[in-house]
């Protein structure tokens, strides 16, 4: 197989793992922020009530240590996969890539890693009020580490504020860099995808609670919480979606060329609900089309004309991924729209109380755990294959910058990480399950490390649950 | 010899640098790879206190492999292409190895009873494939990749040598972090790991200038190698300290913590020794590390961060340690 593709595929299975974590870590670090600001607003006034949020902080802080531990391991894979897959990128893009990345080591390191043990275990060692700010720091931290990651990657897709001297980009508007076009809509797409995947996994790690008729003080709370969140984020959601897809045609149309199916410059373009884009043959197979709904998407008027990606020959990127992809991102968004505009007004009608609701809205929340993973990845995926077969679009190519390393070494290791990701994943999400079952344990746990007593022996929180 | 302008010096800071990042690595990050390759020798329950001890530290001992390789990513980009291309199986070794460690490290109590074993395997595995990785590469990088029969054979011994160092940073470490039964049986460790990491080292002192003509000139000159020579010579006091000091009354009560303390120092020597045989490669015989920097503008803007992070980094270190300081025997789960 092709090198290139090889080591797309590896850095691609790389970056997809890592980010799975983050996305977690940086929604739910600000949950946390809200339970313990729920229990110290309610101490005084309704302790019963407050204990829950209480038992909540205490759950879900254990769930956010192993999931920020697997960011950490998986993100320090990749620290090295930029230099063993794409060596040229830093030599060509340095100049603005490395403050970039730099920063983002930096600063990410010093707010969420000084602050995390203190977050942690810090409680009863520091004040009440130091404990907070901690915890915001921490949760500030991984939205800071989003921004700079964002922006650099951004600055991959709409690149601006550069010149060019002898071949080697050079830094000349840090402000246009790092504000450049596209950056303001992916931030957000970001952190709200970010925030909807943590609104699920609270909601379905609490639903699962609830049938299996544990964590009675946290989980009805958790449960609204994070359905309300999930309501109001998802349309809103959509709507960034939308105005990042125009921002997209704008910048790069070829992208919205293959996320659409369209082969030829269209006026009015149909919507394909599905098609097989085939690049051999450049057209589709089993088309099912909606006439002008895409020109009415993408461009808000009947008669909009759409770029195809014949406009572009081999400027484009491979079409068949880039349009299932974004189906995916796209109908994992209506199922979350549906799911919880449901779920929330069932909850409601069963007046917040879990024992309530129908067996089956609880199987379906529990069944969505991970649905802000799918659609994440396959928006990343959208993004990121669209850009091809440019790493700096419309300036660098992928091909440009690849390592020489061997296609057969390249596919070998690709091989160990599929392999061992698989795994983790399967033993990460069985640990999930698992602790769910058994709140108790872990609420115990986790107030014997507040107490700073010896379970805080383990920074990494993880030492402890030798009861549960 | 004229004066050093700052954007000639700015690569030279790097280079330090990303060498304090690389030792603070290899010191803190080898200490408890050593404990996770001694886990295989302890019982269940001491299993459990070795988990303990390098639980506090571990995660932020390794964003110092982070910052290193980062450094080198971003202010050397040249010198990373050839050194990641080089490097590429044993880097994928590594990194597999130090996943499976930090998963096995935060889900062997997590999981169900009948798991523990495996995680426990799976963190003596990961920690063992790291070290060896980490010393394959080391000895790479030293001979400069070079090709042909001796350089691998170079590579191989100090991917023995390696874990040995750090085995023996790790029972030293529980020296100093534990008590009673489990001490003794971290002394014997580190007595059983003392001869294997002291003969490695002499053979690579010895090997280092046989396999690389620029170390062999800046070391065998004469008003240098007299000077030069207080490296050895410390390094061999400080171990033989060690040594003496495992066999002795005092490393049970008040100096347990000076064998530890004195392999940091021996790690020091080594680093400084490395850092005088390559200056100014980056790339030893291939790159320097002004033809390997980025451009003085992008240094600059980083050295900025690197002057507002880099404090706050040690402060939060230190603090972390102050607040986790002790015997972790004391630390009972209750």
């Amino acid at each position: 197989m092709d090198a290139i593709v090889l080591a797309r595929t590896q850095f691609a299975a790389n970056i997809t793992f890592h980010i799975l974590f983050p996305t977690i870590t940086v929604g739910l670090a600000w949950s946390l922020l809200f339970f313990r600001w729920r229990w110290l607003r309610g101490a005084s006034r309704d302790p019963a009530g407050a204990q829950g949020w209480l038992d909540a902080y205490r759950f879900f802080t254990k769930v956010f240590a192993i999931t920020f531990a697997m960011g950490v391991v998986s993100g320090i894979t990749m620290s090295f996969q930029f230099g063993t897959n794409w060596p040229g990128f830093m030599e060509k893009v340095g100049d603005i890539a490395g403050p970039l990345l730099g920063y983002e080591v930096l600063t990410a390191f010093f707010l969420e890693a000084g602050f995390l043990g203190i977050m942690l275990f810090g409680h009863g060692r520091v004040s009440e009020k130091v404990h907070f700010l901690s915890t915001f720091l921490v949760a500030f931290g991984t939205t800071l580490s989003t921004f700079w990651i964002l922006a650099l990657n951004s600055w991959m897709q709409t690149p601006a504020g550069y010149e060019i001297v002898d071949g080697v980009f050079r830094a000349r508007d840090w402000v246009a860099i790092v504000f450049n076009p596209s950056f303001p809509y992916r931030l957000t797409h970001m952190l709200l995808a970010s925030t909807l995947t943590t609104a699920f996994l609270l909601a379905g790690l609490s639903a699962w609670q609830v049938l299996k008729g544990v964590g009675k003080r946290s989980a009805p709370r958790v449960l609204r919480y994070a359905l309300t969140v999930a309501a109001i984020a998802i349309p809103i959601q959509i709507f960034v979606g939308d105005m990042h897809g125009l921002n997209t045609l704008e910048h790069q149309p070829q992208k919205v060329a293959a996320m659409e199916g369209v082969w030829d410059t269209e006026s009015p373009a149909p919507l394909l609900l599905f098609a097989i884009p085939d690049l051999k043959e450049r057209k589709n197979h089993f088309e099912v089309p909606i006439p002008y709904l895409g020109s009415l998407i993408l461009t808000h008027s009947l008669h909009g004309e759409i770029k195809g990606m014949n406009a572009f020959r081999d400027r484009h990127p491979p079409p068949l991924p880039v349009f299932m992809a974004f189906r995916v991102m796209v109908g994992m968004g209506m199922l979350m729209l549906m799911t919880s505009w449901v779920a929330l007004w069932a909850y409601r009608r069963a007046q917040w109380r879990p024992e309530r609701l129908s067996r089956k809205i609880l199987w379906l929340l529990a069944g969505m755990t991970f649905s802000g993973w799918i659609a994440t990845v396959a928006g990343w995926w959208v993004t990121e294959i669209g850009r091809q077969p440019f790493i700096v679009y419309g300036l660098v190519r992928t091909s440009e910058v690849a390592s020489a390393v061997p296609s057969t070494m390249i596919l070998a290791t690709l091989v160990l990480y599929l392999v061992l990701y698989a795994a983790l994943i399967v033993a990460y999400v069985a640990v999930l399950k698992y602790m769910a079952e058994k709140p108790d344990a872990v609420i115990e746990d986790t107030r014997r490390d507040e107490r700073g007593t010896p379970a805080g022996a383990s920074m990494s929180p993880v030492l402890s649950t030798r009861g549960g | 010899m004229e004066m050093m302008t700052f954007d000639t010096a700015l690569p030279l800071i790097f280079m330090a640098l990303m060498g304090v990042a690389m030792l603070v690595y290899v010191v803190s990050d080898g200490y408890d790879l050593g404990v996770g390759m001694l886990m295989h020798r302890a019982t269940a329950e001491e299993k459990d206190v070795l988990v303990a001890s390098i639980g506090p530290y571990w995660d932020a001992n390794e964003t110092w492999l982070v910052l290193g390789i980062g450094i080198l990513l971003i202010a050397f980009p040249k010198a990373n292409t050839i050194v990641s291309g080089e490097l590429y199986l044993p880097i994928t070794f590594m990194l597999v190895g130090l996943i499976l460690r930090g998963v096995a490290f935060d889900f062997r109590v997590k999981a169900h009873d009948t798991h523990k074993t495996t995680w426990d395997r799976l963190f003596f595995i990961g920690s063992t494939l790291a070290s060896v990785a980490q010393g394959w590469m080391l000895g790479r990088y030293i001979s400069g990749f070079g090709t042909g029969w001796n350089y691998p054979l170079f590579a191989a011994a100090i991917a023995l040598a390696l874990p040995m160092a750090y085995v023996l940073m790790g029972a030293t470490w529980l020296v100093m972090k534990t008590e009673g039964a489990i001490q003794e049986k971290a002394i014997g460790w580190a007595k059983t790991a003392w001869l294997p990491m002291v003969a490695g080292m002499v053979l690579i002192s010895m090997a280092t200038p046989w396999i690389s003509q620029t170390v062999r000139e800046r070391w065998f000159t004469l008003p240098a190698l007299i000077a030069l020579m207080a490296i050895p010579l410390l390094t061999g006091i400080a171990l033989l300290a060690v040594r003496y000091l495992l066999g002795s009354k005092a490393v049970r009560g008040p100096l347990s913590w000076l064998p530890f303390v004195l392999l940091i120092l021996v790690f020091l020597l080594g680093f400084l020794g490395l850092a005088y045989s390559i200056y100014p490669y980056v790339v030893i015989d291939q790159l320097t590390v002004w033809q390997a920097a980025s451009s003085p503008a992008a240094l600059k803007l980083i050295l900025v961060g690197v002057c507002i992070s880099v404090p706050a980094i040690v402060w939060y270190t230190a603090f972390s340690y102050r607040v986790f300081r002790g015997k972790t025997g004391e630390l009972k789960y209750a």
